[in-house]
């Protein structure tokens, strides 16, 4: 089976986040790119889906240039080859609409890629490729078998987990526990320098949102201290003062 | 014109996020000077509404099992139906399924994780969290229609007037592309973390799973959530599904207690946008008592039953 794993590039988790241009722009100074946490779940369930079924898996990442050096990390834990889709997308509707385009000129059994990133958080491209490509979508599993023709998910739902299934093709999002990631060897590394990695232009419509700017949570006023002597204290606070319980 | 508000039905209730949609659909009907309406899919009737700002409830007849496509289907029928230029879903797992669906078949504009009113009508900008709560984003929708996942806990509720008649509507759910549900499992009674108002979480000062009882004790005294840090998902003493953080879930409850916590950049990123947040932990030191309203230095194994204690004695 050929499996399609979009891919999306973002700052390290430990980034402290700030803005530039009065708050117009991300502030990329001294920041470190990695690939999206979900979307290397995504890369290794792939992986294993291949090796059981044989295929190929294909990468591919909607942005600039810059971003090259994660794609072709993607390459080296394993992917057999990449495309780019070269623009600076503004939001997810844009990236699903390219990427639909792809898809529409080059067939995949599935799509796979992470519950959501962790920059712009929207959790919108596996139900938006889902309807623009009329095949079924089924967000944060934690597991994906296939079996022939069929595939078969557990997902998290609120307070809960479902199990559902569908037939091939089918676009999932990936949720933790899905996989352990996994991370390049050398021969890796080495492969993954020859490996394909095709560079197209954005064909689809790109015009539903703009950013017109950021903004950083207000900074807490100090902690109010309470002895550890005497919690019953701070139950009178949040029933009294802060209101809460 | 108008606004359509999705009422999301689970365990036969409405859910809370979905009465704080109704809230914000009415709302923003009232500065856009139309009329909000309401739209179900599920076997119950959604009744109890009124008072929601909604003047019709439009019923479509589905079972239980959550269809994404279907029920994007069904909602895209009333939008077209009632002219609504906005759609409001509640951005739970269901809602975050849906919208996305919805926005292609109306040719819409969409934003997830949307924490205010708009600040602006012309152009239509919102306020959504981005960097998994180390901040927020300003966003201009530039279609003439648009579809807004409403974060959990964004909005205040109040009474708006509304006498939500119901009106059942039928659709043809052929020709769907969606998928089948095989098995559910909702753990009945617990809160589901996304939408809790209260969350008591652990970390890893509390030094193993057999501890939890005293999370759960204090958790289940003040009807909270329970939730846990990074380090506890992964080394399995709790389900990845209470893990809250930049890669976990981000919450935005009224109160979370953080038992055990150090408080590193990704787990603040996660709970930062929670009103109210006290932190436990016997380290002074800890990050986390800056990030913090109120605090308690000292032993989680002694402060935590004396606090559980005082709650049932109080509350």
């Amino acid at each position: 089976m050929n499996i399609l794993v979009c891919m999306s590039v973002v700052p390290d988790t430990t980034t402290k986040i700030t803005f530039k241009n009065e708050n117009q722009e991300f502030n990329e100074d001294g920041v470190q790119f990695i690939i999206n946490p979900y979307d290397e779940l995504a890369l290794t369930r792939a992986l294993e889906l291949t090796e059981a079924n044989g295929g190929e898996v294909t990468i591919i990442h909607v942005g600039p240039a810059k971003n090259e050096p994660s794609v072709r990390k993607a390459l080296a834990v394993g992917a057999h080859k990449a495309v780019r889709i070269d623009c600076e997308p503004t939001d997810a509707q844009e990236v699903a609409n390219h990427i639909a385009e792809y898809v529409k000129s080059n067939s995949f059994d599935a799509i796979l890629t992470g519950r959501e990133s962790i920059d712009y958080n929207s959790g919108q491209v596996a139900g938006l490729l889902g309807e623009l490509l009329s095949i079924p979508s089924v967000n944060v599993v934690t597991s994906v078998d296939v079996e022939g023709d069929t595939a078969t998910f557990t997902r998290d739902i609120d307070g809960g987990r479902e199990v559902v299934s569908c037939s091939l093709p089918f676009i999932a999002s990936a949720q933790k526990d899905l996989v352990e990631p996994r991370i390049p060897n050398m021969r890796g590394i080495m492969a993954a320098r020859t490996k394909p990695l095709e560079v197209i232009s954005p064909s689809g419509e790109a015009e539903y949102s703009a950013c017109s700017s950021y903004e950083l949570p207000e900074p807490k006023s100090s902690v109010k201290l309470i002895s550890a002597n005497e919690p019953e204290e701070l139950i009178r606070i949040l029933k009294e003062e802060a209101k809460i319980l | 014109m108008s606004v359509l508000v999705y009422i999301e039905i689970s365990n036969q209730e409405i859910k809370k996020a979905s009465l704080e949609a109704a809230i914000y659909g009415a709302k923003l009907a009232s500065q856009l000077g139309v009329e909000c309406n309401g739209v179900a899919v599920s076997p119950q009737v959604p009744d109890g509404l009124v008072n929601h700002g909604l003047s019709k409830v439009y019923h479509i007849n589905s079972s239980d099992e959550f269809d994404p496509a279907l029920h994007a289907a069904g909602i895209a029928h009333v939008a077209n139906e009632t002219s609504a230029s906005t759609v409001i879903i509640s951005n739970t797992y269901s809602g975050k399924s849906i919208a996305p669906r919805l926005a292609v078949k109306l040719n819409a504009s969409l934003c997830s994780g949307v924490i205010a009113l708009p600040s602006s009508l012309s152009p239509f900008t919102v306020k959504k969290g981005v960097y998994s709560g180390k901040a927020f984003a300003h966003v201009a929708l530039q279609k003439d229609k648009r579809v807004l996942a409403l974060t959990p806990n964004s909005i205040d509720m109040e009474e708006i007037e509304g006498n939500a008649s119901i009106e059942a509507v039928s659709i043809n759910a052929e020709g769907m592309n969606g998928y089948t549900v095989k098995d559910t499992q909702v753990q009945s009674g617990s809160i589901p973390l996304t939408e809790a108002e209260l969350v008591v979480s652990g970390g890893r000062g509390l030094k193993g799973p057999e501890n939890w009882n005293l999370v759960e004790e204090l958790a289940g005294t003040i009807k909270a959530a329970t939730a846990c840090s990074k380090p506890v998902s992964d080394m399995e003493w709790r389900p990845h599904s209470e893990h809250v953080g930049q890669t976990g879930i981000t919450i935005k409850p009224n109160l979370y207690i953080a038992i055990g916590i150090s408080g590193a950049i990704q787990h603040l990123a996660g709970v930062s946008s929670s009103k109210v947040i006290v932190v436990i932990n016997k380290d002074p030191e800890a990050p986390f008592f800056k990030a913090a309203d109120y605090g308690i230095v000292g032993d989680a194994f002694e402060v935590v039953p004396k606090l559980t204690a005082a709650a049932k004695a109080m509350l």
